[in-house]
């Protein structure tokens, strides 16, 4: 018995020498065309120091902790060269890794209304208060001025001045409003506006449902059931910059329940860094396809995940 | 996913359970996983690192009452509490309370819950919509106040335009009312005008409380924003709204910090109702996902010399005992999770899960059995037999099944606590400062 461990320990320690050695060679052989291969120590404290930036820019934790090491095994026993700034090498990588999550399936949101038949079901969801309505007057707007006709569906049946705040928006915008009385059946209202744009030849059919929470199975439930009634052609999570590690979970949750088909980041104005973004695109693998940067209508920029990656990482 | 976070500190404890002492290694590895809570529940970075400094340093040099985890827990708790301080009092008289906050995070709502809060109290609340640029704030604001009989002024009410004089106009025409709530549009941190507003507004009317509405899931811009609200109009309380998703809240603890505030109340769902009055033991246990921190600090803050617990321990354990003890298990929360909060590692007691599941309907089905028992079948329940078992049974409108339930269920009890006082259990007898004295006591 004993025998057998011995030889096992003997091989174990053969192999780890060898590594070794083969890693003296390679380095050499590295150091003499002016090259270095990279090691655990080397990117050690640069990563660290990226795994800070990410979580105090509100990256969800979770994310962060998959993240990092997937960042650094591909890194490790990497060629580069000697000249090159390590620090500069890590965050490159980091970038690219960021860069991924965010531009899945690089969805063009413009493309997706033209391409669609019409009229085209676009339903907005979210948590309470991430500003879903406000989005849509902007997304409204922002239609209407590329030539679509509009009609939004007012399915938030329940928050108290739901109806009369989509109805403001849309009187300042010169748009149509299908709604019906409180408490009345929010599935029922964009099966209507969808029935009037067809009716009226209308392009695209806004619906505003009420926000939400993720961990409430009878509002969840409401909100599948209108999915099923009025079959969506794309579905919109909204939520907001400002929200830390739980927007993972209710990314997550609504994806699993409802299935979305992209986000939107909204309160991006509000000093955050937006790590926010990164834990969305993450939990759902779904693109990020607009960001709100205020209040005003115009406030509303396409997602650019390059541009989003320097302002979370800097440069 | 903070239920991953205690199943991976069990690992760590298992490895050091054995030894009694504590040493630095084992509490680096314990401050780590509750920096993750921490970072997970959104506190602030810096704060977390702050904390993590004060808890090590503390977990080295205090004496060690628990399981060297939950001597950590305990720790930070400690701290946490100590930022948080005690809830917020709002007192119960006639005042000005302006809301501010962020877009969305829930004022307006608050508004309407709290004058239903005073209301419940018996003084007479108006709300005055300070809004003038979301559209239909104003709507908002009037139907929640209609639905629970608040009378509502805005700039309709006045042909004013222009905020402040808008809540002049509010203050004078409800100066008969007790507590005036005063809401205000939502802004940030950066909106130097809109951040101006509320400093205007403040000076006005001098508002006795200025309230900071802060939703559960802000992340780490809690606190630049909340010092920003600080220092124009000097917080002197938060609400923390949408606790009823999965947010754990440790933005608003991190605004605390900030603001040297604290926090006064909870908004717990959407309906005017779901308002409840902060308790900083609750909220940290909710923030670090760990349901019984406060039954914790009962068990490692009480003492009892080890006379008592042989008298405990030798006395017969009859079913009034088992009925006491399952009241007092029941008030202290969930059972199996005490129990692993003990130094039980070296014990391997093999305790049945069923003594867990004592639900309350059960207790309350075992009350009505003991009650048609006679006293000498409670004292001595050995004596019951089968003609005994009929009659309980018809007296509690109960099945013979379940009087036998629950004279099984006193069987293994009485049998878990006779492995207690037992060598294999004495030699390790701090643990018998913890639970079960607890619930011995009440035996009595
Ligand atoms: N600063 C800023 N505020 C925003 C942005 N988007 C929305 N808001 C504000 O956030 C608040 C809530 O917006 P709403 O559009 O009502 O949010 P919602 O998701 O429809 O809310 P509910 O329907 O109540 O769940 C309002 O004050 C909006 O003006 C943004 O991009 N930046
Ligand atoms: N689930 C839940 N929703 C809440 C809670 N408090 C407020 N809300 C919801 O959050 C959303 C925003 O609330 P509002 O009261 O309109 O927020 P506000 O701060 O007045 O918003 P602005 O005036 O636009 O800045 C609404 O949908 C509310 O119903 C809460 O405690 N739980
Ligand atoms: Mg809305
Ligand atoms: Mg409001």
């Amino acid at each position: 018995m004993f025998e057998r461990l011995k030889k096992k320990l003997r091989s174990f320690t053969d192999t780890v020498s060898k590594t070794i050695e083969e890693k003296i060679v390679e380095k050499g052989k590295a150091a003499i065309s002016g090259e270095t291969i990279l090691d655990e120590g080397d990117v050690k404290t640069p990563l660290e120091e990226l795994e800070l930036a990410l979580l105090e820019s509100d990256t969800a934790l979770a994310v962060v902790e998959e993240l990092i090491p997937r960042v650094k095994a591909n890194l490790i026993g990497k060629k580069v060269s000697r000249r090159e700034d390590t620090h500069e090498i890590v965050t490159d990588a980091l970038k690219e890794a960021l860069l991924e999550i965010l531009s899945c399936n690089n969805f063009d949101f413009d493309e997706f209304v033209e391409s669609s038949d019409k009229p085209v079901n676009i339903t907005f969801v979210g948590i309470n208060g991430t500003g879903k309505t406000t989005t849509i007057a902007k997304i409204a707007k922002r239609l209407f001025d590329a030539g679509y006709s509009v009609v939004i569906a007012s399915a938030d049946t329940y928050r108290a001045g739901a109806t009369e705040q989509i109805e403001e928006h849309a009187s300042r915008l010169g748009l149509k409003v299908i709604k019906h009385q409180y408490g009345a059946d929010p599935a029922a209202v964009v099966y209507d506006a969808v029935k009037y744009a067809k009716a009226n030849h209308k392009d695209v059919v806004l619906a505003d449902t009420a926000g939400r929470m993720h961990t409430s199975v009878n509002l969840m439930e409401q909100l599948r059931k209108i999915c099923r009634v009025t079959k969506p052609d794309m579905v919109l999570f909204v939520d907001e910059a400002i929200a830390g590690n739980d927007a993972v979970e209710r990314a997550k949750r609504f994806d699993e329940l409802i299935g979305i088909d992209a986000s939107i980041l909204t309160k991006v104005d509000m000093d955050v860094k937006g790590g926010a973004a990164i834990s969305i695109a993450y939990s759902t693998s779904k693109p990020i396809i607009f960001m709100g940067t205020g209040q005003g209508y115009d406030d509303l920029e396409k997602f650019d995940p390059k541009k989003f990656v320097e302002r979370l990482i800097g440069s | 996913m903070l239920d991953n976070l205690s199943s991976a500190l069990k690992k760590s404890v298992k490895k050091i359970v054995a030894s009694k002492r504590i040493d630095k290694r084992t509490v680096d590895e314990l401050v780590k996983d509750l920096q993750r809570a921490l970072i997970q529940a959104d506190v602030r970075i810096s704060l977390v690192k702050e904390l993590s400094n004060r808890v090590r340093e503390r977990a080295l040099t205090e004496k060690l009452v628990l399981n060297p985890r939950e001597h950590v827990i305990k720790i930070l708790y400690e701290e946490l509490i100590g930022i948080l301080g005690k809830s917020v009092d709002i007192p119960l008289v006639p005042q000005k309370i302006m809301m501010v906050g962020l877009n969305g995070s829930g004022k307006t709502s608050s508004c309407a819950k709290l004058a239903r809060y005073f209301q419940k109290k018996g003084l007479k609340p108006a709300v005055i919509c300070a809004d003038i640029y979301r559209p239909a704030a104003s709507d908002q604001l009037k139907q929640l106040c209609a639905r629970i009989n608040v009378p509502f002024f805005d700039s309709n009410s006045c042909g004013q335009k222009d905020v402040i004089e808008i809540v002049k106009a509010g203050v004078k025409e409800f100066s008969r009312y007790d507590v005036l709530i005063i809401d205000t549009a939502g802004r940030h941190a950066l909106e130097s005008d809109m951040i101006d507003e509320i400093r205007r507004i403040g000076a006005e009317i001098n508002p006795e409380q200025r309230l900071l509405v802060l939703d559960a899931s802000i992340g780490q811009q809690a606190s630049v924003q909340a010092k920003a609200f600080d220092e124009a109009i000097g917080i002197t309380g938060i609400i923390i709204t949408k606790m009823d998703g999965t947010a754990k809240g440790g933005g608003a603890l991190s605004a605390v910090a900030e603001t040297d505030s604290g926090i006064a109340f909870l908004g717990t769902g959407e309906r005017v109702e779901d308002f409840e009055r902060f308790e900083p033991d609750r909220f940290v246990s909710r923030l670090l996902g760990m349901g019984d921190i406060k039954s914790l600090i009962e068990i490692a803050d009480e003492s009892l010399d080890k006379d008592e617990i042989e008298t405990t321990l030798k006395g017969k354990f009859t079913l009034n005992d088992l009925y006491a003890q399952l009241e007092a298990l029941r008030k202290m929360g969930p059972f199996k999770k005490l129990m692993q909060m003990l130094p039980l590692g070296g014990m391997d007691l093999n305790i049945d899960d069923n003594v867990y599941q004592v639900t309350e309907d059960k207790l309350k089905r075992f009350r009505v059995i003991m009650d048609s028992m006679t006293q000498e079948e409670r004292n001595e329940p050995k004596i019951i037999d089968g003609s005994r078992l009929r009659r309980i049974a018809i007296g509690a409108g109960a099945s013979t099944a379940e009087v036998n339930e629950l004279l099984k269920y006193h069987r293994m009890m009485q049998k878990l606590l006779k492995s207690l006082s037992s060598g294999r259990g004495r030699g390790k007898i701090p643990m018998l400062r913890g639970m079960p004295l607890k619930m011995m006591k009440n035996l009595k």
